[in-house]
């Protein structure tokens, strides 16, 4: 079944299979590995993307049911956040990384000074199994610079 | 010069006498302390690549015309296959062929395990082939199952000869002690759960099996899979530039490769087989549960005497079993130390090394056992630790350790103690605890590296290792960068590929750095030296009184001082190259790694609510490399310990072996809220007799000591014993219902 997605900014035509995830739709399709599919079931946020600037779990999102712009970790390139990602070392393998980041971005774009208190209450859904956690905090606190 | 030796060689604490081809090792160490580069913050050099979602994992491969590969998996814990028929399942959709028992290694007729691979389908898609998975028609025949690893100890079903030890008279010494204290610990199975599944592409081309893995050994794999298709390791490549994790459990090939080679094979065409994660927390290895029953005996002023335990490995069905007694037998200086392990085979998913295999278990029983003597003889547990502190391994003496300076720079944290206690409430008890750390992490030979300098003044390291997600990239430009005179960001590394670089070190048992930093140290310098030689030439100037610094060749009296890249343009495309390799270990010494953390937690003395505080951390691994890396690796080793600790546990149905706990909603691992404070510090101090680097492994120390050092702040808080992981509530309220009892016994409480 084809239907249009606006991914980043670009309108795709899609032909996906009712049924198919956004996450498969994003990585097989349209060829954005960025997003991650860790879990493939919506229990780890590997696969985050936004909706709408709304963070959404693309493994469990319906390709066919999007209505509105979906934002991947490829469109968040030039982001503050990648740099304070870096700056502070919140990568060790990267596998849950760019889920980290879109859901950052989400909380920054929301709440630009966001208290660690927040931070950890809107990222609890990223798992991160090398344990970067401190990390992340360190660099959501300070992600413009 | 190469060397023929017959040596020892280590790695996850597992000991082969092998024979190996060395090269000396002579370059000095560097000078104590922080340098140019090595010993300071280093930003990952692959971070925003990583960061940025750019950088490709197996899990990203595609290649034209690929198909997937799915495992069909016993429904039994044990049992046989009678008869097996594919036909349904290779004329469904998408299906391009199917294999069963014998026609890949892996895949077996007996099944000893609930998840063990029988057969295997590629198709179109990864959706089709699980679709036909359903279509394999399979009569079983089933067998005695077997869950209690006590029950099979008894009945010795072992996966090996029991292991075991003495020194001294164990048994006078207890005897003798005047205070014997005894306990049996139980820990529980735990996956590792590494962010991107097990998984593989496989690829022929002509007669070579191109692989792409992600793996902590692409050596390994190579030497695997030649090994069991009978055909020359060169024409096998295995590829892993980036990974998602491994953390023990991505040392070998994996039925899914060896499924996924026979089907690229049949079909002519790349076969991708990834597991889901249901079957990662099935089939994908884990820290096997263990029981410990444990006793040590002491004099009245604290000497330990005696120390014996039994240990209980409860493998699965295959596996190896690690040395849970390694901590009893190596961490204090006790004469007389009596420790016998088994390896119970039941039926269950095989275990497989994870971050610092049996020390982990085992810590956590010793330093549990050390404090309640601690507790019994009313002394300071510290102050337990320092008099009985070991001063060789058994009569073989260390390398190095520092331990000593770990408790010396843990003593101020230690001290907290009492202001911590003083925060406890009716309900809410406040207590600090610690636990020290011994494990391996010495690498050793061999390991090679190349060093190429081109005449843009760029070094690039090439060598075939792989990077778990440690940091090695940014380790091995940093060690290289200090050696050539470079700055960081003019060094680049490849690694990851068989075809493409020398033979290196597996990443695993804490060896990247102990094993891998000398030889591209012994790189850079055969590349200096070369620089050097050049540049005596060019420049009419003795060696001697030439230096690069900073990216520039520089002479003594100051009056060169010109850009690499000028003195080597006349290389135009060609390259230096520099070689180098990883030396022997020290003779006849021990190289361990030491450290010890302390603990601060809250425990809700009516629900069973614990909560970890803070965490402190010193560790003694020789010389830093990157800062920032080993802050990183400390936090990391210690949040997955807490998961372990608190909330982590596999559990699988006592009746029929299947695996309940399959999903991350399920299997609780540690989330971004249940991070506590983390404080870090390290002894940055080189083993002099290690290599020219002195540098030991730190990817596993820090996960060691977490879960003893939370027990023990749970004793200090509420003078409960707790002998079980994960510390459940329902486990933190039965040991607060036995300390009541004791109290009124009138047994002393916690000091
Ligand atoms: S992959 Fe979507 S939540 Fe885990
Ligand atoms: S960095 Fe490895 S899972 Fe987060």
């Amino acid at each position: 079944m084809a239907s249009e997605l606006i991914v980043n900014g670009h309108t795709y035509e899609v032909r996906a299979p009712v049924g198919a995830s956004l996450a498969h739709v994003l990585r097989e399709e349209l060829g954005l590995t960025g997003t991650k599919i860790a879990c493939n079931e919506g229990h780890c946020g590997a696969c985050t993307v936004q909706i709408d600037g709304v963070p959404a779990l693309s493994c469990i999102t319906l390709a066919h049911a999007v209505r509105g712009e979906v934002t991947t970790i490829e469109g968040l390139r030039d982001h503050p956040l990648v740099d304070a990602f870096v700056k502070a070392d919140a990568v060790q393998c990267g596998f849950c990384t760019p889920g980290q980041v879109v859901s950052a971005a989400a909380l920054v774009a929301a709440n630009p000074e966001p208290t660690s208190e927040e931070i950890r209450h809107h990222m609890a859904g990223n798992i991160c199994r090398c344990g970067t956690y401190p990390r992340i905090e360190e660099a959501i606190l300070h992600w413009r610079g | 010069m190469a060397r023929l030796i017959r040596t020892e060689k280590e790695v996850e604490g597992r000991f082969e006498e092998v024979w190996l081809v060395v090269e000396e090792d002579a370059l000095d160490q560097w000078p104590v302390g922080p340098l140019t580069t090595v010993g300071r913050d280093a930003e990952r050099k692959d971070a925003p690549e990583r960061v940025r979602g750019e950088v490709r994992y197996t899990a990203d491969i595609t290649l034209p015309g690929m198909l997937h590969g799915a495992i069909l998996r016993s429904p039994h814990a044990h049992a046989r296959v009678a008869k097996i028929d594919l036909s349904r399942a290779l004329s469904a959709p998408g299906v391009h062929a199917a294999i069963g028992p014998g026609d890949a290694h892996g895949l077996e007729e007996e099944a000893g395990w609930l998840g063990a691979p029988v057969a295997a389908v590629a198709a179109d898609t990864a959706a089709q082939a699980r679709a036909a998975l359903e279509l394999v028609d399979v009569e079983w025949e089933e067998l005695e199952i077997v869950l209690d690893p006590e029950a099979a100890v008894e009945r010795e079903l072992f996966t090996a000869e029991p292991t075991r030890y003495e020194r001294g008279d164990f048994d006078r010494a207890l005897a003798e002690a005047d205070v014997v204290v005894e306990g049996t610990y139980r820990t529980s199975v735990v996956l590792h759960n590494s962010m991107e599944t097990h998984q593989s592409v496989c690829e022929w081309v002509g007669d070579t099996l191109n692989v792409y893995i992600s793996t902590q050994y692409v050596w390994g794999v190579r030497d695997e899979i030649a090994t069991e298709l009978g055909i020359p390791r060169d024409k096998v490549r295995v590829v892993c530039e980036y990974m998602g994790g491994g953390f023990g459990s991505k040392n070998d090939a994996g039925e899914y490769t060896f499924a996924g080679a026979e089907l690229a094979k049949r079909t002519g065409r790349p076969v991708k087989c990834a597991l889901t994660r249901r079957e990662e927390n099935t089939a994908a290895g884990n820290r096997n549960a263990t029981i410990q029953k444990l006793k040590v005996g002491a004099r009245g002023d604290g000497t330990i005497v005696a120390l014996g335990g039994e240990f209980v490995n409860a493998v699965g069905w295959t596996g190896w079993s690690a040395m849970t007694e390694g901590p009893m037998q190596m961490l204090y200086a006790c004469e007389n130390v009596r420790t016998v392990r088994y390896g119970a085979q039941i039926n269950t998913p095989p275990m497989k090394a994870f971050r610092a295999p049996g020390f982990v278990e085992g810590t956590f029983g010793l330093e549990c056992l050390i404090d309640e003597l601690a507790a019994k003889l009313d002394v300071d547990p510290l102050e337990l630790r320092r008099k009985n502190y070991a001063d060789s391994n058994d009569g073989k003496p260390f390398s190095s350790k520092n331990l000593m300076e770990c408790y010396a720079l843990a003593q101020a944290q230690w001290d907290r103690r009492h202001d911590v206690r003083a925060r406890s409430t009716d309900t809410w008890k406040h207590g600090v605890g610690m636990a020290s750390q011994i494990w391996f992490g010495g690498g050793g030979p061999p390991s090679y590296a190349w060093i190429r300098v081109g005449s843009d003044g760029r070094a690039q390291v090439v060598t075939a290792m792989q990077d778990i997600g440690t940091g090695s990239r940014t380790a091995m430009a940093q060690i290289a960068a200090e050696e050539l005179g470079f700055p960081l960001d003019r060094v680049e590394v490849s690694l990851g590929d068989t075809s493409r670089g020398p033979f290196a070190s597996i990443s695993a048992g804490s060896s990247t750095i102990p094993s891998m930093g000398p030889a591209v140290r012994a790189a850079a310098a055969d590349a200096k030296r070369q620089l050097i030689e050049i540049a005596a030439q060019r420049y009419h100037l003795e060696e001697r009184v030439l230096d690069i610094v900073d990216g520039n060749v520089v002479s003594a009296d100051g009056n060169l001082s010109t850009p690499v890249e000028k003195l080597v343009e006349v290389l135009e495309d060609a390259q230096i190259l520099g070689k180098g390799a990883r030396g022997p270990n020290p003779t006849g010494m021990s190289v361990l790694t030491f450290g010890i953390h302390v603990v601060e937690v809250a425990v809700d003395i009516e629900t069973g609510e614990i909560v970890v505080d803070r965490v402190y951390a010193a560790h003694d691994v020789g010389r830093i490399v990157n800062t920032l890396g080993a802050r990183s690796q400390v936090e990391g080793g210690i949040i997955q310990g807490i998961g372990h600790t608190l909330s982590e546990v596999r559990l699988h149905d006592p009746a029929s072996g299947r695996i309940l706990t399959t999903t991350l909603d399920a299997y609780r691992m540690p989330t971004i809220a249940d991070v506590p404070e983390i404080v870090c510090e390290f002894v940055d101090q080189p083993d002099e007799h290690l290599t020219n680097l002195g540098s030991k492994g730190l990817g596993e120390p820090p996960i060691v000591p977490i879960a003893a050092a939370i027990a023990n702040a749970i004793r200090d808080a509420t003078g409960a014993d707790v002998h079980e992981l994960p510390i459940s509530r329902e486990e933190m309220l039965r040991a607060l219902e036995a300390a009541k009892k004791k109290e009124k016994r009138g047994a002393p409480a916690a000091v």
